[in-house]
């Protein structure tokens, strides 16, 4: 790749795509060279991240403007002209609460329910999927038969949506499902699990960490396979046990990339939504409704379509993805350094 | 002892306790990953009166019918222990309390009382494809199929394209305000659409795309991950490449579509195999923003469905493995790729 062979032979000169790609950039080159005559080939830049920024702009930098705007004023239109400006309003009803312990003290009970939920959700989910993903990355590191095809068991429901893994789970779960099944053929009372919050609650973090944990295990055993082997011989020659070598190399070594999954694991499970959502619907009542949920029924499935109220959610939720951003990129730089 | 507990097997040839409880946990590892996916699958060949079993049978089982002249349903067949221990096959015409009329189909005039504990119910093994069949006639799941199909392709390209474009920019060039526009880029990391739901709607309502398949498409098709993916493939080809380009009076553009661009093949590989997926995975954008069923996407279809069909899981569940079967095929396909993919960026 590094040598200068022509592009055709990257690209099939047969291959459709190739093809349609020529003629559809061919069309371009006349217009693109015009341009270039008038603002200079560096400043080509410019025009090559224009459409780039341009969709930035309009999706992700106006709506954080917009949102701002949207969560200090009031009504049910959408759009900002028709909007009473209320001031601090909704965030006063977000956090307007007699103790932060109870979310049933909080005016806005459902937030604070959500916020409850979130955390224990986030909480429970991360030792689960961090300790699954860590042995599970720890055992396909040794050397063992197959290790292409169990890397592949373990990975493949990343892929699947959170529609068809919840729906997967719903229908073993269900009253007369495969486990209830199960239970009772060993002589026990069937569960009804989407009725008990408690099983509720247990169900929605192991199927995330099911769905999920692939990814993780990915990221920890490439971690992993970098650990320098001779570290490793070395120890055998010392006859270092091996929960030493764990503790010792291992786990140091591992330790940035074990960080690094942490955060992203946080940052993750605090937007927790599709999984829980078509699992249990954030029930039994709201037992597992999460923030994301709580924005996204206040704004557009709710009777009344309080989108200042959801805008102003969204705001406090963000500030904490940002707090969170900011501490991985604090891991990620000092794992670099 | 060894050290080998997390590295290798302790003695080439020999196999060690350590082994043996790796072997166990993946093994463990295949039926709860697999289990799971597996057992949907058979219970979508199930027919509704198989599901309705409790406990359930692993396989799609029904019972045999027989038809019998002179009895215009198919009469159920079963293997009865006769009171002088011989089994039979018998034919039940029906069913009073604890005794059973049935009859021989070869001898379909003469009745036999049998009491129900001495039958067994005859099952063979019957796949019920109007479970797959049904659902493409009766409910929108082909359009829902093909809304998703127009999304994930059209996104992909359009993705392709603007962020291979942004990613040349900021590989080849060296401008004023570069380092501003890599921190813009890192800066939409930090903004998922979960934080700006509301105002993309409104955005999106602005330009009267509300329930369009634009909608979907349009939001998440420039996307930071894949401009770092393409950036860092760019800064690894030659530069010699460009400036001779440069020197045979090729335009930027034509550098860019012409020879960069096939260079980047491996790279925009793996960018569209994530775009496929993210994209045909998609749920809470696409639920906000469509609300007319013409437009739903195949996951907004399908948890619609299970809304709607509680009662009717022999559908639900072959359009569940009518979903998942596009992403299985990419899967058994390209998992080198993705899996390589995904250790080398640490993205999804």
């Amino acid at each position: 790749m590094a040598d200068a062979s022509p592009p055709t032979r990257m690209m099939p000169r047969d291959a459709l795509a190739a093809r349609l790609w020529q003629a559809a950039s061919g069309l371009l080159d006349r217009p693109m060279a015009l341009v270039q005559r008038l603002v200079g080939g560096n400043r080509m830049a410019w025009i090559f991240l224009a459409p780039n920024i341009f969709f930035f702009g309009l999706f992700v930098f106006l709506p954080i403007g917009i949102n701002i705007a949207l969560s200090v004023t009031g009504g049910t239109n959408l759009f900002l002209g028709d909007r009473p400006h209320v001031g601090a309003a909704h965030y006063e009803a977000l956090l307007d609460c007699r103790s932060y312990l109870e979310p049933g003290s909080c005016r806005e009970d459902h937030f604070w329910k959500g916020v409850a939920n979130t955390l224990k959700f986030t909480l429970f989910q991360m030792v689960a999927m961090v300790g699954t993903a860590l042995v599970t990355a720890l055992v396909l590191n040794r050397k063992i038969r197959g290790r292409g095809f169990f890397r592949a068991v373990y990975f493949f429901p990343v892929l699947l949506s959170p529609v068809v893994v919840a729906l997967i789970w719903k229908w073993i779960l269900q009253r007369d499902g495969l486990l209830n099944a199960a239970i009772t053929t060993a002589g026990g009372q069937k569960i009804l699990f989407f009725v008990d919050p408690g099983w509720a609650m247990f169900w929605a973090v192991f199927v995330s960490v099911w769905a999920h944990m692939g990814f993780y295990t990915l990221i920890l055993l490439a971690g992993l396979q970098a650990i320098p082997a001779d570290l490793y011989e070395a120890a055998e020659m010392d006859g270092t046990p091996p929960m030493r070598v764990l503790t010792r190399i291992t786990l140091p070594l591992l330790w940035p990339n074990l960080l690094v999954v942490l955060v992203l694991v946080l940052i993750r499970a605090v937007q927790t939504f599709d999984e829980v959502f078509v699992l249990t619907g954030g029930g039994p009542g709201t037992a597992t409704v999460m923030i994301v949920q709580y924005i996204y029924e206040t704004a557009f499935a709710n009777q009344v379509q309080n989108f200042g109220r959801a805008a102003a959610a969204s705001m406090l939720l963000g500030g904490l993805l940002f707090a969170l951003t900011m501490l991985q990129l604090w891991f990620a730089r000092r794992k670099a350094a | 002892m060894t050290v080998s507990l997390f590295r290798q097997t302790r003695h080439p040839g020999r196999i060690g306790w350590t082994d043996i409880l790796s072997y166990a946990y993946l093994a463990l590892g295949v039926v709860l990953m697999f289990g799971p996916v597996l057992w949907l699958v058979l219970s979508s060949l199930k027919t509704p009166a198989a599901l309705l079993e409790f406990p359930p049978s692993l396989l799609p089982l029904t019972q045999k019918t027989v038809t019998v002249p002179g009895h215009a349903q198919p009469l159920e067949l079963y293997r009865v222990r006769m009171p002088d221990g011989t089994v039979r096959e018998l034919a039940q015409v029906r069913r009073i309390g604890i005794q059973a009329q049935m009859l021989d189909p070869a001898d379909p005039a003469t009745i036999i009382r049998v009491p129900i504990e001495a039958r067994e119910p005859i099952r063979e093994m019957a796949f019920a494809w109007s479970n797959y069949t049904e659902p493409l006639q009766q409910f929108a799941f082909g359009r829902y199929f093909s809304n998703s199909l127009i999304v994930t392709i059209v996104a992909t390209i359009i993705t392709l394209i603007i962020n291979s474009m942004a990613a040349y920019a900021l590989a080849i060039y060296e401008f004023r305000g570069k380092a501003l526009m890599l921190l813009l880029v890192i800066g939409t990391l930090m903004i998922p659409i979960t934080i700006v739901l509301v105002p993309v709607f409104l955005v999106i309502t602005q330009m009267g795309l509300n329930n369009s398949l634009w909608a979907v498409i349009l939001p998440g098709a420039a996307t930071p991950t894949g401009v770092f993916l393409l950036r860092q493939y760019m800064l690894t080809l030659p530069r010699d490449l460009i400036e001779a380009a440069r020197m045979d009076k090729a335009s930027e553009w034509q550098i860019y579509a012409r020879i960069v661009l096939p260079l980047t093949l491996p790279a925009l590989a793996v960018l569209a195999i994530f775009s496929i997926m993210w994209r045909w995975n998609e749920f809470l954008w696409p639920l906000a923003v469509l609300t007319k069923s013409e437009v739903y996407t195949l996951q907004i279809g399908l948890n619609a469905f299970q809304g709607e069909l509680q009662t009717q899981w022999h559908y639900l569940l072959a359009m569940t493995v009518m979903t998942l079967a596009p992403v299985a095929l990419v899967f058994v396909f390209l998992q080198r790729f993705i899996t390589t993919g995904i250790a080398n960026t640490g993205m999804k």
